[in-house]
């Protein structure tokens, strides 16, 4: 491990590769976690199943690229059919639980995300799969740092799905009923806006942005089954930290974590990087949980 | 209210069935022993989850901790515990261990263990009881798997090739029915150590922080310590749990036996709520109707098992919350002594409540 610094700091460039690679992904998690972010400011629910749709949406892009479709179309098919699943998903469950109480939510999240996972591991089998979108690698300062040219895509996109998405929450009639019911569920039933039917749109929407995601993910990195609690824990640990409503807070700490994990991952060894996220959830809970103690407040 | 001689007459019958029962159904025993130690589970759970209302995702870190800690006292008293788990059962030396040796690595073992797995509750809840609701029950969940991947990488304990507890010398005879015995013995001393400590002011005190944290607080009552009091109890049964299952099993894998947030750690959850959570009995009740359930199913479910289980959380938490206890006090307030308004019912206020 103290190796491992020690290169870091005799060798800036590798920090670099890292530190640019890790920003790279970064986009995908802040991404994530601005779904996250909806869910749970308009339905009060935190989607436990957040990572599934991400990892079902990557199988999307998987699948077109076995039957030979270019892999980058799985990012719009993706969006659309897991919006669907999010749909569907919420007038069989998810409505059930809008109102109730916050275990309630969670518990049945899980669970779905269980099923999900399940599902996936029998339909696509438990190995490691990646989508070739058969593109290059840019290299810089003398090819020692290495920045794949679909990362750089991935990133792209990312960033436009994101500027589209808050364009569209702030413009659109359908967005400016979602906020509404953000605000306040009751007065926007009172001023004519269908509730159900918002809620039922923002649990589609978050499903296709985290499908889109998932598509880059299978294209730039590498997707299976039981990744997906990993992005669920990682979209949650950045909407804490940021705060509901705080996009500018949400991509700092989307890139942040990006760039974090994996310098954490070169200096503690790739069998630790999961590890590494998990503990971060909980040092940043604590630490968050320590200062507002301070002030004799707590997290509700 | 029923006469004490039928309250007594139950118990007694419970304990004779359960001593009979690995003699009439030897077949079945690890099953049966494994059913005690759901019980164990599911009723520790239920001391946080239930009475006190803060849903943890994270208890099998306990269950990890005493099945780790015992397997390694038990190893660890006789050989170098390294050399043991890179031999794995091959290599130049063999490692056997006598009836005493055996007997004395079990008794070491599992209290170490039930106490490595206090301390780490009271080290833990220390830092994250203080926090409400979801975050608690998330950052638990985070708990669960970070210890997970940590024993996974850990060379010491096996890493990721997981760890055998030592072999049984044959004079223990039959390891199932020895294992069935002390699991029992086990979830009768829980039984009653929780059955006592809800008749005290510790299960008000819990109670009340279910029903209103703030309120329990400016009533004077040291929250954080009384939620870590509890905890560190839970987890005190549930290591002793640990050391028995690992032993019961025979193989120690990190994320799928220690660790086992997949499997246990969502078991558990599961049995207090089909039970009925806040009660006595019911995670007593949801462990026998999950285990038998789950025992007499799964060989048909193959493959599917864990979809199963999904749905199952899912139906169970959406459309019957009370759990079975809380669906009998419904029907018969009576037999469970209320007389309480429909308005005040104790449920009701858990509902309001996160």
């Amino acid at each position: 491990m103290l190796d491992n610094i020690q290169i870091l700091v005799q060798a800036p460039v590798i920090t670099l590769d890292l530190v640019l690679n890790g920003l790279l992904i970064g986009a995908i998690f802040a991404l994530a976690a601005y779904g996250m972010a909806l869910v749970w400011g308009v339905m009060n629910i935190i989607n436990i199943t957040q990572g599934e749709f991400v990892i079902l949406g990557g199988y999307v892009a998987v699948v077109m690229g076995m039957y030979g479709l270019p892999p980058l179309l799985g990012v719009p098919v993706a969006a659309i059919l897991l919006f669907v699943l999010g749909w569907a998903l919420y007038h069989t469950v998810i409505f059930r639980i809008v109102d109730r109480d916050l275990f309630t939510s969670v518990l049945a999240t899980f669970g779905i995300s269980i099923v999900l996972q399940q599902l996936m591991n029998t339909v696509f089998g438990g190995d490691v799969q990646i989508a070739d979108a058969g593109l290059g690698t840019v290299l810089l300062m003398d090819g020692l740092v290495a920045l794949a040219e679909i990362k750089l895509l991935a990133f792209a996109l990312a960033a436009v799905l994101g500027a589209t998405l808050v364009v569209f929450l702030k413009r659109s009639r359908l967005g400016q009923a979602i906020r509404a019911t953000a605000q306040n569920a009751r007065a926007a039933r009172v001023l004519g806006i269908d509730t159900d039917r918002v809620y039922a749109a923002t649990y589609g929407l978050n499903a296709a942005i985290c499908g889109a995601c998932g598509a880059l993910v299978a294209m730039a990195y590498t997707i299976h089954p039981y990744l997906g609690l990993p992005y669920t824990i990682r979209s949650f640990m950045i909407v804490v930290v940021a705060g509901l409503g705080n996009l500018a807070g949400v991509i700092i700490a989307g890139l942040g974590l990006g760039a974090a994990e994996n310098v954490a991952g070169f200096v503690l060894g790739t069998q630790f990087q999961l590890a590494f996220v998990f503990l971060l959830l909980v040092v940043v809970l604590v630490w968050r949980n320590w200062r507002l103690a301070r002030r004799r407040e707590y997290l509700k | 209210m029923r006469a004490p001689y039928a309250k007594f007459a139950g118990y007694l019958a419970i304990l004779l069935v359960g001593l009979a029962a690995p003699l009439l159904f030897s077949a079945y025993q690890s099953q049966m022993a494994e059913l005690w130690l759901f019980i164990v589970f599911a009723l520790t759970w239920d001391l946080v989850g239930g009475q006190m209302g803060y849903n943890s995702f994270g208890n099998v870190v306990f269950l990890g901790i005493g099945m780790y800690a015992c397997a390694a006292v038990q190893v660890g008293l006789f050989y170098e515990v390294s050399t043991y788990n890179n031999a794995r059962g091959g290599g130049a030396t063999v490692f056997t261990f006598d009836l005493g040796q055996y007997l004395e690595g079990l008794a070491i073992g599992l209290p170490v263990g039930a106490v490595l797995a206090a301390i780490a509750a009271a080290i833990l809840g220390g830092l994250v009881l203080g926090m409400r609701g979801h975050y608690f029950a998330i950052c638990t969940l985070g708990l669960g798997i970070a210890a997970g991947q940590i024993a996974n990488g850990w060379e010491w304990i096996g890493a990721g090739s997981g760890m055998v507890p030592p072999t049984p010398p044959a004079a223990l005879g039959d390891l199932s029915r020895f294992y069935y015995f002390l699991a029992m013995a086990l979830a009768i001393a829980t039984f009653l150590v929780l059955r006592w400590l809800y008749t005290t002011r510790f299960r008000l005190a819990i109670n009340a922080i279910r029903d209103n944290e703030d309120k329990a607080e400016s009533m004077g009552l040291k929250t954080t310590r009384i939620k870590v009091m509890a905890w560190v109890i839970a987890a005190f049964f549930l290591g002793i749990a640990g050391g028995l299952l690992g032993n019961l099993k025979r193989f120690i894998d990190p994320i799928d036996t220690a660790f086992a947030g997949a499997t246990f750690g969502v078991w558990m959850v599961l049995m207090a709520i089909l039970g009925g959570k806040g009660t006595l009995w019911g995670p007593v009740i949801g462990a026998a109707v999950f285990q038998v359930v789950k025992e007499t199913t799964w060989t048909y479910l193959l493959g599917w098992q864990r979809v199963a289980l999904g749905l199952l959380i899912v139906v169970i938490v959406v459309f019957f919350p009370q759990g079975i206890m809380g669906y009998f006090r419904e029907r018969f307030p009576a037999r469970f002594g209320h007389r309480v308004e429909e308005a005040a019912r104790p449920d009701r206020a858990e509902e309001t409540t996160g």
